[in-house]
């Protein structure tokens, strides 16, 4: 009773069990501290927090996605996507059909909708975009497809707010609304089979 | 096949396929040729007069052309890749709808647009395709406006598509093979080219020893 606080502490550092003291103290630190294996394994769930998140081919989003952290796309995404510090990433096989604002974006899989971006969009090999790119860089690689209007005017665009056509032009065809949120997946998002 | 048969069928088998149909147009052989172009420092000119000049383009996209026109000139580029069009219609034997689609898909507004980089876009069209292309731009050219275009003087039965890339300080085109099923090159006159543009003038026209006529018309400002 009188060591109850003790037990309900964190383990020391390294993870091993407290230094064991009298009968039923030790036993609670016995059964309160975490087994080394699973101290083993929440550091590594917190080193995969750390790493590339990744969206995998067989998850499909539809909604609003946005997050902290550089993300990448294997998989199917409609609706919006929002990663105002940080690297987009569309795989081969992502498919997007969404308003983007990002970073960066680095595209090597097939985007529908417009895309905003503070720093660089890299349209690489067979990648692909139909809508309006907004970024002070843009690079389009040999066999990229674009088809759409290129802004690099707006240097430091605010994530969040739409590339503008021409003056008083009719709405863009492939500007991609975001439909109602069906699902939302905040990142990181679920990793799918890569 | 009889004379009968020939007569019939203009001289083509009947179950021979349009040229240019599904298959992909085969790629010209050796270097790709870099030619000076006279007009398109002429076009660049007239483009430098603005201050964020807008910008179509109606050829396949190409990183470096969009770095020269977006990062130097400070344009902001439409790129419409009427290539792509034209081998999808082709590819889908549906070269007739091609005027109706091409007419709906400028989404630009009236007088919103300084230049228009045609290329030799218009020798792949069939006159009531150029005709829906050529009213478009010059619905949206603003005045002062220019348009540049590559116009052959001998038709041919099929061609492929070819992507021009700007090297050597702007003032030569870099002539590059871009895949698709091509098609036929259909020659207009000056005299069609000038009743497609009702609106804007011709202000340049350069013969080239390829027998390429490059022309630039402009809107009055």
């Amino acid at each position: 009773m009188w060591k109850r606080d003790d037990a309900v502490k964190p383990a020391p550092p390294g993870g091993g069990p407290a230094a064991a003291g009298t009968g039923q103290s030790a036993q609670n630190n016995l059964n309160t501290s975490p087994a080394p294996e699973a101290v083993r394994s929440s550091d590594q769930a917190r080193g995969m927090e750390k790493g590339p998140v990744n969206i995998g081919k067989s998850v499909v989003i539809k909604g609003e996605l946005t997050g902290s952290e550089d993300l990448t796309i294997e998989g199917h995404v409609e609706g919006k996507i929002e990663l105002r510090q940080n690297v987009l990433t569309i795989g081969p096989n992502g498919r997007i059909k969404a308003q983007v604002f990002a970073k960066s974006v680095v595209n090597l899989g097939e985007e529908t909708g417009n895309v905003t971006a503070s720093e660089k969009v890299d349209l690489r090999d067979n990648g692909s975009v139909d809508g309006d790119i907004a970024a002070p860089r843009v690079a389009i690689a040999e066999g990229a497809h674009f088809r759409g209007s290129i802004d690099m005017q707006r240097a430091g665009a605010k994530p969040g707010e739409a590339p503008k056509a021409a003056e008083g032009a009719k709405p863009a065809a492939p500007a991609a609304a975001p439909p109602p949120a069906q699902q939302t997946a905040p990142a990181p998002a679920t990793a799918g089979p890569r | 096949m009889s004379i009968s048969d020939l007569l019939k069928f203009g001289n083509k088998r009947p179950d021979e396929p349009e040229p240019g149909a599904g298959s992909d147009a085969p790629a010209p052989k050796g270097p790709e040729p870099v030619i000076p172009s006279k007009a398109l420092e002429k076009f660049i000119n007239a483009l430098k007069h603005n201050e964020a000049p807008v910008l179509i383009d109606f050829g396949p996209v190409i990183g470096t052309n969009v770095a020269f026109f977006g990062e130097h000139l400070g344009c902001k580029l439409y790129i419409e890749d009427l290539a792509t069009e034209i081998d999808k219609h082709t590819r889908d034997k549906s070269r007739a709808a091609l005027a109706e689609t091409l007419a709906k898909r400028f989404t630009m507004a009236d007088a919103s647009v300084d230049g228009v980089l045609c290329w030799d876009i218009f020798d792949f069209l069939e006159h009531p395709a150029a005709k829906a292309v050529a009213r478009e731009v010059v619905r949206v050219l603003r005045p002062g406006g220019a348009v540049m275009g590559f116009f052959c003087t001998k038709p041919i039965d099929r061609a492929p598509f070819t992507k021009y890339e700007i090297v050597e300080a702007s003032s030569s085109l870099r002539h590059r093979h871009h895949p698709g099923t091509g098609g036929p090159k259909f020659v207009l006159q000056n005299r069609d080219i000038i009743k497609m543009f009702d609106g804007i003038s011709v202000s340049e026209s350069f013969l080239l020893k390829s027998n390429t006529r490059e022309i630039l018309l402009r809107r009055r400002a």
